[in-house]
């Protein structure tokens, strides 16, 4: 305590925001007559500065103590009142706020209702201010170094810039390969940039970079700790290849007794790959993986005499004894960049995908148009799931044909309540564009039609390029089909054009549907060992959609690229870029405030009974044994740099003995008192 | 006869519930925040207190709230798994199931205090909580049970 409480009250207008509603005169009139305020004004932007101001100048000339602003949610302006009364020489935990904005006037239309409940609110914290205590912000050591999961565009573009700033990045990538999305485009909208040619470079610099560790096929197990000192456990799985001798020559998956059979993952499940595999020709690194569950000799432990791979590597990098690597190192940052997964086509039954051979997803028909993709680059019709027939001597094989129509459906899985996806995945109108340019380069003949119900072309050189398409005789029809069938050896797309008010039928030979993107099906991995929370759309949340969109809620936790929600590449880039600069911000400083809202022990009364420590998430409490007057007996102590000021010990002891600084009974019962009064 | 049954049910229906309540800092506060950020009107009759975690509220605070004078008490967290603080809304269901078994012994409506999980991104759950808790309340009627009552000798 710092004497007798001279509190101020700060009731903001916000504009009309608070004063639309609540009557603030009224309010400050009723404020004035609470015990121990020594004044109470109003005024029309409190954060402003001639705002803070006015709190600054109270605080000199009235002496001041305890400061009350009721204004916005705390989550939005505490910190910069409390830099107000930092300025002003006052402890900054001398500060309470009062929410009369988001719970109050945005809330209640009824002006004498709300202007009722915001007196209750300011009086609960005028009550509480009255016993807020001055807390000590102690400093800790950053150490420089980051971890960032996910190495697709976003991860990289996030590596690179901190590693050639000068600190330690771990780069953890779940599958075997660096690249992400991006490496499976053919290429990018709307300046058709081959995708590979901008991508390759990056990940072979990640993987060569002196500051960056790259782990590969990794997933990270467990992370523990708080911004600045984050221990984290990663398992490395193993690939039954010693990445130190594999060269990546390929003579393993040319030998392969299963080459061939497995649908590989990185061309979408239309090419195949062997138990033993490259996901793509660039791939970086470049090392071999065994598929467990392709494996014979590891799903089945017999792969004829020995395994053909053992005999065809030369340098002897294949060994089936290996096994999953466990790695721990200290992080001061963390940068989520988990990136997304393509809708599910099949949750849209009436498309057919899965039915018919040529209804297929943009990101298959991204492979198909690739140039190493599963069909060289082809755009050709598909027959899924046939085994080739084996050629007869002298026999020609038949050339797949070449489709006449493709007919694109937009919004696949986007805008779409009944899937449950409200957002618009903000790529395919111009993924489609492009894609249908492509089929207008590869296949000149065929028509190109697509169904949309808008066309957004937002981005820089986007509606140019829509144009562009446009002019190359790509057909737009306005409607959402409802329906895809098969007539004569034919897809007949059903849909309304409403533009004209015209049901139609369209013929077409092949069907892409563009697929939005969704937050990944392992979000939930990720939010289990990071506490994330995630928006309505199930991306992750950031920490404030305009002001804070890289941040999250836990200090030193930056999300990077779709994984916060859909966006193109070079969006994905510039929030990478900002996730990176913003995580550097600790660790180029070298200090970090921690937690001061932390819990305290009276040992005095303490019973030592060990409630505390059992309900500690942290293990920040441990029974010590102290001298009571002569009596050897234990008491709970709190480690402050562990605590993370969560208050379940508060409510576990039985004496009231430990207490959360700042939310102790004795804060918290004056304000229930406060607000239980009629 | 008729009379009083008609009187009482004019006062549960006139009765404006007072509630108390009691939001962590990460999910459920950040979820009424939004309610407010997308302008969602809900009744005006809840006043909240803001903890950093569920786990912070002490059984005793419900008992606390109703003698002060509160119709009903509302404790909100995250949802199960994804508490800030790892597991503290798991001990502030325990301690509250705990709670509302007595409270039921001791004679009071369970409509009274409940417990509920509203996420950062759910506003409009936030608002159906609520309606859901002022309508319980307001069947109930106002609590006096602990009112300090006034004799006449």
């Amino acid at each position: 305590m710092n004497g007798k409480p001279r509190i101020g009250v700060y009731v903001c207008h916000c504009g009309t925001n608070i004063a639309g509603t609540v009557d603030v005169e009224e309010v400050v009139r009723f404020a004035q007559t609470i015990p121990d305020v020594t004044v109470a004004r109003n005024y029309s932007y409190m954060c402003s500065d001639p705002g803070q101001a006015l709190i600054v100048d109270d605080i000199e000339k009235m002496g001041l103590n305890r400061v009350v602003v009721a204004s916005c949610s705390p989550r939005m302006h505490e910190l910069t009142f409390r830099k107000t009364l930092n300025g002003a020489g006052l402890n900054p935990y001398f500060l309470e706020m009062a929410n009369i904005r988001e719970q109050c006037s945005w809330v209640h239309e009824d002006s004498i209702a709300a202007t009722e409940k915001s007196k209750r609110i300011i009086e609960a914290a005028v009550v509480k201010a009255r016993r807020l205590e001055a807390l000590d912000q102690k400093e800790v050591d950053v150490e420089p170094a980051t971890l960032i999961i996910g190495a697709g565009i976003a991860g990289i573009q996030a590596a690179l810039d901190i590693a050639d700033a000068g600190f330690k990045v771990y780069l953890v990538e779940k599958s075997p390969t660096v690249g992400g999305h991006m490496a499976q485009l053919d290429k990018t909208f709307p300046t058709l940039d081959c995708s590979a040619c901008i991508l390759t470079p990056k990940m072979v610099d990640v993987a060569n970079h002196p500051n960056i560790e790259l782990m590969t096929y990794s997933k990270v197990e467990d992370i523990s700790g708080y911004v600045g000192n984050f221990d984290i456990k990663v398992r490395k799985k193993t690939r039954y290849v010693d990445v130190s001798k594999c060269t990546g020559c390929g003579d393993c998956a040319s030998a392969c007794r299963q080459a061939g059979r497995f649908a590989n993952e990185f061309d979408e499940g239309m090419g195949m790959r062997g138990a033993i595999y490259l996901p793509f020709p660039q791939a970086v690194p470049a090392k071999y993986t065994v598929d467990k569950e392709s494996c014979l000799f590891l799903s089945k432990g017999k792969c004829g005499e020995t395994p053909k791979c053992l005999e065809a590597c030369q340098p002897k990098a294949i060994n089936f004894e290996l096994e999953d690597e466990i790695v721990d190192f200290k992080v001061g940052t963390i940068i989520v960049a988990t990136g997304f997964d393509v809708f599910d086509a099949t949750l849209k039954p009436e498309y057919a995908y899965g039915v018919y051979d040529n209804v297929v997803t943009a990101l298959e028909f991204e492979r198909m148009v690739n140039a190493s993709g599963p069909t060289g680059g082809k755009v050709v019709m598909l027959e899924r799931g046939k085994k080739k027939k084996k050629k007869k001597e002298g026999e020609e094989e038949e050339a797949p044909k070449v489709p006449e129509s493709v007919t694109f459906i937009q919004c696949v899985g986007s805008r779409d309540k009944s899937v449950g996806n409200e957002y618009c995945s903000r790529v395919c109108c111009m993924y489609t564009a492009k894609l249908a340019h492509l089929v207008r380069d590869k296949a000149p003949d065929a028509e190109v039609t697509v169904f949309y119900m808008d066309v957004r072309a937002f981005g820089k050189g986007f509606e140019e390029f829509y144009d562009r398409v446009r002019r190359e005789g790509v057909r737009y029809i306005r409607g959402n089909p409802s329906e895809i069938y098969r007539k004569n050896g034919k897809l007949i797309v059903r849909a309304e054009d409403t533009l004209t008010s015209t049901p139609l039928e369209h013929e077409t030979d092949m069907v892409v549907l563009s697929v939005g993107l969704c937050p990944r099906t392992d979000t939930r991995d990720v939010i289990d060992l990071l506490k994330l929370s995630q928006s309505s759309d199930l991306f992750y949340l950031e920490a404030h959609p305009k002001l804070r969109p890289v941040d999250t809620a836990s200090d030193g936790v930056y999300l990077a690229g779709v994984c916060q929600g859909p966006k193109d590449i070079p969006d994905a880039v510039a929030q990478a870029k900002g996730a990176a600069s913003a995580a550097m911000i600790p660790m180029a400083s070298g200090k970090v405030k921690v937690e001061a809202q932390t819990s305290i022990v009276d040992e005095t009364t303490c019973r030592g009974c060990g409630f505390c420590v059992e309900v500690c998430p942290y293990t920040a409490i441990e029974l010590v044994e102290i001298n009571r007057m002569g009596w050897h007996v234990k008491a709970a102590r709190v480690n402050e740099a562990l605590c993370k000021g969560c208050g379940a010990c508060a409510a576990a002891c039985l004496s009231g003995s430990i207490q959360q600084r700042s939310f102790k009974d004795l804060q918290l019962l004056p304000q229930i008192q406060a607000l239980g009064v009629k | 006869m008729a009379e009083a049954t008609k009187t009482a049910e004019a006062t549960k229906t006139d009765f404006e519930p007072n509630i108390v309540a009691f939001l962590c800092n990460w999910c459920s506060y950040a979820g009424a925040d939004l309610a407010g950020t997308s302008r969602i009107q809900y009744p005006p009759n809840v006043r909240v207190i803001r903890v950093m975690c569920s786990g912070r509220v002490n059984p005793l605070f419900i008992m606390n709230a109703l003698q002060q004078g509160a119709d009903g008490v509302l404790i909100s967290g995250c949802h199960p798994g994804d508490c800030h603080y790892m597991q503290g809304n798991y001990f502030a269901r325990r301690r509250f199931n705990l709670m509302r078994n007595f409270l039921e012994y001791v004679g009071i409506e369970p409509e009274r205090v409940r417990m509920s999980w509203v996420s950062a991104s759910e506003g409009a759950k936030w608002k159906g909580v609520i309606e859901e808790v002022v309508e319980g309340i307001k069947s109930v009627g106002p609590m006096d049970s602990f009112k300090r009552r006034q004799l006449n000798w």
